[in-house]
């Protein structure tokens, strides 16, 4: 809890324990947008989502539904300009990041909040040792001398399990193996022990096989540490085992809210369906895989009305006119359908 | 690491006996007789002539000449002049400026390109970084004779802070404004690459790693994202100082410096054809070392490079 001093969280009555009652983190109706030559790209259109100590939120979509951006934007590495905040507030612990001052969320990167990137290839430094990448974490930001902060970096190693953590520590990122580099990756962005970690397609860049072993460490870690988890990816296969809760985006929305099960088995908004019915099936061998028909839209002219409906199969005329706001649809559903309560019930 | 250092010294023996037969043979190719001029308005005695016939083995065949002259120089032995001075002496007392100037001129480089260069990076399109950009392009219009003048005759004459010459000492302090001249076209060069090298490294994902990781401002892009700005820049400037060690024939003419480029220039205008090999010689080891330098130096600072 010495942590939160270094935040300097002063909200009376706050804490840390109190985590399971209060998300820890809390997106409200955020806005940004893509200043371009071309034009204004609106990139997220007011997402909405929270993610509580010891719980996983997956966040689904395709790319450039803005899954990714959301994340930048809590971290706070958002590319500006081009991109902008235009409307929302990030809440962590109840206050808004968005109002801080540059160094106070300096402080809650890494040590509140932290990020899994998807590439570590590209993302870890080439030109120095992956122990110098962690333990300068606990040099600069724990002002831990060198040698405590190396023998620290081979603790967290260890932790995420990669072998000869003692003498790994002095290699470079050229010089492990995707999976390994994946996990060195991780082993960073848990250096600071967060509270909240960000998984950005944490398992796309890999093998499958190597997927699934990272997916269990995280799963793992996270438990063990009742980290709150926002896991970011394209691939409903991972997020079964893994999530408590999905969020599914579409252009920059949340279509969909739901728990795990009830998301699976009975989808409120046609295109969740459409993203089950694409999974390749064993026994539908040999039979043409199906898609959702039709592209991501254009984030300069976002349709108008709901942005799902030229590819939506249920379409009406509804649809092309009004934008279905977000709303409950169950005790602890929301889905941005004209037509959810129906889809809902008859599942 | 070692092995790749051996095979680049072995290699180093055909370059440079190749390089100094071609100098060697291109410069008694000249036509022309060199004793001409060499007496005053007579014609030169026949005793002299046949002396220094005899002495650069001048009436024989051009390889046994070669071979004899790359023999006295491997035993330490640059020959005399036509006039009799040790040719050995005139370039020890000459380099030492040469290798002076180039430091300064490199220095000048590193610090003024390197700073404007990641200023102006960092910040692209502000008012700095077009300040840069704009006093750039007028340094690499501009030719080093011009520049050379125009501060020699600005500070020198006109103002009086500095000496319109260098002292036969040539103490760092009196080169400064040369070792700038000299340099200016290549810190216009440094300072753009810099520029560039940090905008493209600035939007990587490395960086936005160290900046994810709640690291200061000033440790993301002092430490990730300059390490590997600096090895394009570094290369760069390693290249140039063997280019600057060569000597600086207009820069050490403007200034009067005592360098290795005066010597060169002087030994080829009176056709000292033996003084013009033995500096290219030493040059041409120079540069071939400086080289080899670089090439390691490359491989310290990105170690995604091994040499086997």
């Amino acid at each position: 809890m010495i942590r939160l001093s270094n935040l300097s969280v002063s909200e009376p009555g706050y804490t840390a324990g109190a985590g399971a009652s209060r998300p820890l983190l809390e997106v409200e109706n955020l806005f940004v947008e893509f200043h371009t030559r071309e034009g204004v790209a609106k990139v997220i259109n007011g997402v909405t989502y929270d993610v509580r100590a010891g719980e996983t939120l997956a966040v689904l979509g395709e790319s450039g539904s803005g899954k990714s951006v959301t994340a930048q934007t809590i971290m706070g590495i958002l590319d500006m300009p081009p991109g902008r905040v235009a409307g929302g507030s990030i809440r962590f612990h109840g206050r808004d990041m968005l109002a801080m001052s540059a160094e106070e969320r300096r402080k809650i990167r890494g040590e509140g909040i932290a990020m899994v990137f998807q590439d570590a290839l590209s993302a870890l430094n080439p030109t120095f040792t992956v122990g110098f990448q962690i333990a300068e974490q606990y040099r600069i930001r724990r002002g831990l001398s060198r040698g405590e902060a190396k023998r620290r970096a081979i603790e967290i190693l260890d932790q995420v399990k990669i072998p000869n953590a003692k003498q790994r520590v002095t290699e470079y990122p050229h010089q492990f193996s995707g999976g390994m580099r994946q996990r060195v990756m991780i082993a960073m962005s848990l250096a600071l022990d967060p509270e909240v970690l960000i998984a950005d397609e944490p398992t796309t860049a890999l093998d499958v096989t190597v997927q699934a072993q990272i997916m269990d460490l995280l799963a793992e870690l996270q438990r063990d540490r009742q980290m709150g988890m926002i896991l970011i990816t394209h691939d409903l296969g991972v997020v079964a085992d893994v999530a408590d809760r999905i969020a599914v985006m579409y252009a920059g929305r949340i279509v969909e809210q739901a728990n795990v099960h009830e998301l699976y088995a009975n989808p409120g908004h046609p295109y969740t369906i459409g993203l089950i019915n694409s999974i390749p099936r064993i026994d539908e061998k040999g039979q043409e895989l199906r898609t959702i028909k039709g592209l991501p839209p254009n984030l300069m002219r976002i349709p108008s009305g709901c942005p799902f409906h030229p590819r939506c199969p249920r379409a009406e005329q509804v649809c092309t006119q009004q934008l279905p706001p977000l709303l409950q649809v169950g005790p602890t559903r929301a889905s941005a359908c004209h037509f959810a309560e129906e889809m809902v019930s008859r599942g | 690491m070692g092995r790749y250092v051996l095979r680049r010294l072995l290699q180093l023996i055909p370059v440079f006996v190749g390089t100094t037969f071609l100098i060697y043979w291109l410069v008694w190719a000249v036509p022309g007789d060199p004793f001409a001029g060499k007496c005053g308005e007579r014609r030169c005695p026949d005793a002299y002539i046949d002396k220094m016939t005899e002495l650069y083995s001048l009436d024989q065949p051009l390889p046994v000449q070669y071979f004899k002259y790359m023999s006295n120089l491997l035993q330490g032995d640059f020959g005399t002049t036509f006039g009799g001075q040790d040719v050995g002496a005139l370039i020890a007392a000459a380099y030492p400026n040469t290798a002076k100037l180039a430091v300064v001129a490199l220095l000048v480089e590193a610090l003024i390109g390197l700073t404007a260069g990641v200023l102006s990076g960092l910040r692209r399109n502000g008012f700095l970084d077009n300040l840069v950009l704009v006093s750039t392009l007028f340094l690499l219009a501009l030719p080093t004779f011009v520049t050379g003048f125009l501060l020699q005759w600005f500070l020198g004459v006109k103002l009086g802070v500095i000496r319109p010459t260098v002292s036969a000492e040539a103490n760092f302090s009196e080169l400064i404004v040369p070792g700038f001249v000299l340099g200016s076209i290549s810190l216009a060069y440094v300072a753009r690459l810099a520029r560039t090298s940090i905008a493209e490294n600035r939007r990587s994902d490395y960086v936005r790693t160290a900046i994810a990781k709640g690291l200061p401002m000033r440790r993301v892009v002092g430490i990730h994202l300059l390490r590997n700005s600096l090895i394009p820049v570094v290369t760069y400037l390693g290249t140039d100082l063997g280019a600057l060690m060569g000597g600086a024939i207009v820069t050490e003419g403007i200034f009067q410096i005592n360098g290795i480029g005066r010597t060169a220039y002087r030994a080829i205008v009176t056709k000292e054809g033996g003084t013009v090999v033995s500096v290219v010689v030493i040059l041409v080891l120079v540069y071939l070392f400086m080289n080899l330098l670089i090439d390691l130096l490359y491989a310290a600072l990105d170690p995604r490079i091994r040499y086997e």
